[in-house]
């Protein structure tokens, strides 16, 4: 990171994003339509990323800020009959508020204390969709009808359920996403949140509000999640309890130590390789979970920076 | 846990039955879920005040526990007091087995770093869970109860089985506060709790009581699980109840104190069998959970803790 150049750095992430682009028009459908939940999922592991990489922080709840997105997108479709872009907004704004809430609360404990505390909430966010289930569908979800998830742009409808409409829908969120953490995390900002990281005292000492800046991690990195659950409710059309379970906790904990933490590609790679290993494998065993546990336990043990982790601390260490 | 199944009958016999004995009935049901989790909890209480990791595969533990009772039971044959009594020696001892495995191949390698520890016991949650769902199944199964007494009281008859689960677990939490403070065992484990750096230099061999106090952990939730298999079924994602009830339980509790988790174990025991015989269930964990959160950001210390040194 220290001696590249910007220019190097920007065009390696315009460089994959063109990639993605270009794989729409050479893929399989089968594979675009994985890639496309591959994209809109890898904006969560980003958004978790955020703040488990650069903060430190290590939460166990963040499917809670994943499917405020999902519900406050889906649900204003479902029961408001709200638009696409309206619904996309109450996502987000429902995510961040909430992250909001949490951030204020759970921000007054840290370390092990802060991870069972957004695990606690996350459960009785979890448990909150269940008991509403005249609203909600609990735990069998609701399906939100292909008629409500077209975009209206000037009179000219935008299909969300074409698979290219879709695919691009997907890459241009993780587009934005992309480009925008990698300009917080190269800013002042991210740079203090990496200081409260090493050494929180220190960055105290020098005058930082390091609460305030958790606190506007938290809501970011919440914010960019929820933007991830509410484009996957309108892409993929399906809301259910299932993705406020723990299970959404873990899985971008495990997409991101797999792509290497605190990077600002590892979240992509992570979730595409969790999502092939899974979706090869499933041919011959349905032990997914297995592959879940395993995957994290070895990761943990002996490579605990992940792939690209391992690539920056070997070769490319200009890598952000 | 244990006032699940009998959940849906007491709130039909409400109908039939005065406020006074309907409460009588939910505190027997609260009383034997307090037993069960204060066995529970107290196993997560021990690994967290020793080793100071927090060990999120508890709950598989104590599923692991329940799902091996059910296959000692039915492997021996004649009266089921004898292959429930097999099962209480079996089960946990495998369960133990199985935890120091565990900590000797994957804990130890990580130095109890309390962040990779987490990540590797959710590994191990979701490969324990994978294996009894592979090797067990999806069903439910019962365990006979080696006794079927049932005591009568002048409202409604109790099962007496239930009743000496409750005494079973107070045996239990006695032996384990005698150990703690009477025996040499119990004087090693505290020293290490109290300063791990200071009992190595006084040649305790810490790696092997932390080892040890694992395995202990989650042969107490194991016998918790074989317990109260006779009440609940034994199923493969039984864990996860008792997995957040005992962190609510050792939360409000004060980590690390044995008094503070048998009180918490009683009230929230006794809380949740009440408050899910008059409301919903679900309701009752939503109360239940987000109280606890609060008391973890307001005051972290527990309940009845005291301020960390």
């Amino acid at each position: 990171m220290r001696d590249a150049s910007p220019a190097k750095i920007y065009a390696l992430h315009v460089g994959v994003i063109a990639l993605l682009f270009a794989l729409n028009f050479v893929l399989p459908d089968y594979h675009q339509g994985l890639f496309a939940r591959i994209m809109a999922l890898a904006v969560f592991a980003m958004g978790y990323n955020l703040l488990f990489g650069y903060v430190g922080l290590l939460s166990l709840g963040h499917a809670m800020f994943f499917s405020a997105g999902l519900y406050g997108a889906g649900l204003t479709v479902y029961h408001l009959g709200w638009g696409v872009a309206e619904a996309f907004i109450a996502g987000i704004a429902c995510g961040a508020l909430l992250a909001l809430v949490i951030g204020l609360l759970a921000l007054r404990t840290s370390g092990v204390a802060f991870m069972i505390v957004t695990m606690m909430f996350a459960q009785v966010f979890y448990l909150l969709i269940l008991y509403f289930a005249a609203w909600t569908g609990g735990d069998q979800g609701l399906v939100v009808q292909q008629a409500a998830r077209t975009l209206n742009l000037d009179g000219a409808p935008l299909d969300l359920t074409n698979p290219t409409v879709r695919y691009m829908s997907a890459l241009a969120l993780f587009a934005v996403v992309l480009i925008a953490t990698l300009a917080v995390v190269r800013s002042r900002f991210g740079r203090v949140l990496v200081a409260v990281r090493e050494n929180e005292e220190r960055t105290k000492m020098l005058g930082y509000d390091t609460v305030a800046n958790k606190l506007a991690a938290v809501v970011l990195s919440g914010t960019i999640c929820a933007a991830s659950g509410a484009a996957y409710a309108l892409l993929f059309g399906y809301i259910g309890s299932s993705f406020a379970s723990v299970q959404y906790s873990i899985l971008p904990l495990l997409w991101v130590l797999l792509g290497g933490a605190a990077t600002t590609l590892g979240p992509l790679i992570g979730t595409l390789f969790m999502y092939y290993v899974t979706d090869i494998t499933s041919g011959f065993t349905s032990a997914y979970l297995l592959i879940v546990g395993v995957a994290l336990i070895l990761l943990v043990l002996f490579a605990p920076k992940g792939i690209l982790g391992s690539i920056r601390q070997r070769w490319l260490g200009w890598l952000p | 846990m244990a006032g699940r199944p009998e959940g849906g009958a007491s709130r039909i016999r409400s109908r039939v039955m005065h406020f006074g004995p309907h409460l009588l009935l939910a505190a027997l049901e609260g009383l034997v879920t307090s037993a069960v989790l204060a066995l529970t909890a107290l196993g997560l209480s021990l690994v967290f005040g020793v080793m100071r990791i927090v060990n999120v595969a508890h709950g598989e533990f104590f599923m692991l526990g329940a799902v091996l009772a059910w296959a000692v039971s039915t492997a021996i044959s004649g009266h089921p007091a004898v292959g429930f009594v097999a099962a209480l020696v079996i089960a946990p001892l495998l369960v133990g087995l199985a935890a120091f495995l565990a900590e000797w191949l994957v804990l130890r390698r990580l130095n109890y770093n309390p962040e990779s520890t987490i990540v590797a016991t959710i590994g191990m949650l979701y490969i324990i869970q994978q294996l009894a769902l592979t090797f067990y199944g999806p069903e439910a199964r019962p365990v006979e109860p080696p006794f079927s007494y049932r005591i009568l009281l002048p409202w409604f008859g109790y099962s007496g089985y239930k009743l000496s689960v409750v005494a079973a677990s107070a045996i239990l939490l006695v032996l384990t506060w005698l150990v703690l403070t009477r025996t040499k065992v119990g004087l090693i484990m505290r020293a290490t709790q109290y300063d791990r750096e200071t009992a190595q230099a006084f040649g305790i061999p810490v790696e092997r009581v932390y080892a040890g106090v694992f395995a202990i952990g989650a042969m107490l939730a194991a016998i918790a699980a074989v317990l109260i298999v006779p009440i609940s079924q034994a199923h493969y994602l039984m864990g996860q109840d008792p997995l957040l009830l005992s962190f609510i339980v050792v939360i409000i509790g004060g980590l690390g104190s044995l008094r503070g988790t048998v009180v918490a174990a009683i009230l929230i025991g006794l809380s949740d069998g009440i408050i899910s015989v008059f409301f919903s269930p679900t309701l009752a964990k939503i109360i239940a959970t987000l109280v606890v959160a609060m008391v973890l950001v307001f005051r972290p210390q527990g309940l009845f803790g005291t301020a960390p040194r």
